[in-house]
């Protein structure tokens, strides 16, 4: 009966042997995660279905720029984990010290992606409905895919914040840390297939390819 | 005892990994990018293309969640909750609107 009780389908109090922060950032990391295949597969949908879809990222600057934006959140997500592992060692000094580290990644990510939006409206004529190339569905799939994506990692970076304050002051434990972590590592999760699919699918194809 | 002090406790039960273990996945990381990189300066045909970019990306996702996430300490319980119904979701999303995308494509007049 004893076994029966302590097995993990018993629905005993820690089925998963994780606190409930943790399973609720994972609930929604799956939610949030079918929000980005939805948009990711809507952008494939009118892609395919639109022969005249532009190809305007040239090697250089674009998918140099966005190469960079992604070896910038790669080193984001190696400052969290470090930063968890320190946090569990009671390290509130090289906790803070990462997760600071973690947010100037962030920061700067959201500097050159915006940047990059910059020159797309003001100096190419890009808009959500119209732009010079071809199909006008272009800017309306980009802006609404790397806006939202932009946007969760500049919520991601004021929740770090918060976190790397509030562990400093004692007043959050290493659970938070590592919830937050979570989150964090899903952001850059997210960008391993905007990456690909948005920059590197529509590199501009040499003359008479 | 504290309850920092007891996350403490509950976390030092699990195996998190070290220093050299997170480097080697930040590094594995890199060098795939840069490989997809590469792939768009050759500029392959689309379909070749999209077939071993979506290949490298779920390579990369999964060293994400397995190390970065934890999601290989975890217990299975937690992996079977949490994966295979948002896989199911992804893949009826792709089941649904694919072959009308195509469709779409072959009613435009020619």
């Amino acid at each position: 009966m004893e076994g029966i009780v302590e097995s993990p389908w018993s629905g005993g109090g820690s089925p998963f042997a994780i606190n409930s922060k943790k399973l609720g950032m994972w609930l929604f990391i799956v939610s949030d995660s079918l929000t980005f295949s939805a948009l990711l597969i809507a952008y494939a949908y009118v892609r395919l279905a639109n022969p005249d879809w532009p190809r305007p990222f040239e090697i250089w600057p674009a998918i140099a720029k966005s190469t960079l934006m992604t070896v910038i959140l790669l080193t984001s997500s190696l400052t969290m984990v470090l930063g968890v592992a320190a946090s569990r060692k009671g390290d509130v000094k090289k906790t803070v010290r990462m997760l600071i580290w973690t947010i100037v990644c962030g920061l700067a990510f959201v500097l050159i992606h915006a940047t990059e939006w910059y020159t797309l409206i003001t100096k190419e004529g890009v808009t959500p409905w119209s732009n010079p190339w071809g199909s006008p569905l272009f800017g309306g799939t980009f802006f609404g895919l790397t806006g939202l994506h932009m946007l969760h990692v500049t919520i991601g970076a004021a929740y770090l914040a918060v976190v790397a304050w509030g562990f400093g002051k004692g007043k959050y434990n290493a659970d938070h840390v590592e919830v937050s972590g979570l989150y964090w590592h899903f952001v850059d999760l997210v960008w391993m297939f905007i990456f690909p699919m948005v920059y590197l699918m529509s590199v501009t194809l040499r003359s008479g390819s | 005892m504290s309850a920092n002090a007891v996350a403490l406790e509950v976390a030092d039960k699990h195996s998190v990994g070290s220093t050299r273990l997170f480097a080697g996945v930040w590094a594995w990381l890199l060098g795939l990018t840069a490989f997809e990189v590469f792939l768009a300066y050759l500029r392959l045909p689309s379909v070749i293309m999209l077939t071993i970019l979506v290949g490298i990306s779920l390579i990369k996702a999964a060293l994400i969640v397995s190390y970065f996430m934890h999601l290989r300490f975890e217990k299975l319980g937690l992996f079977l909750l949490l994966i295979p119904a948002m896989v199911f979701c992804i893949c009826m999303m792709l089941i649904m609107f694919f072959p009308d995308s195509v469709r779409v494509l072959n009613l435009r007049p020619h």
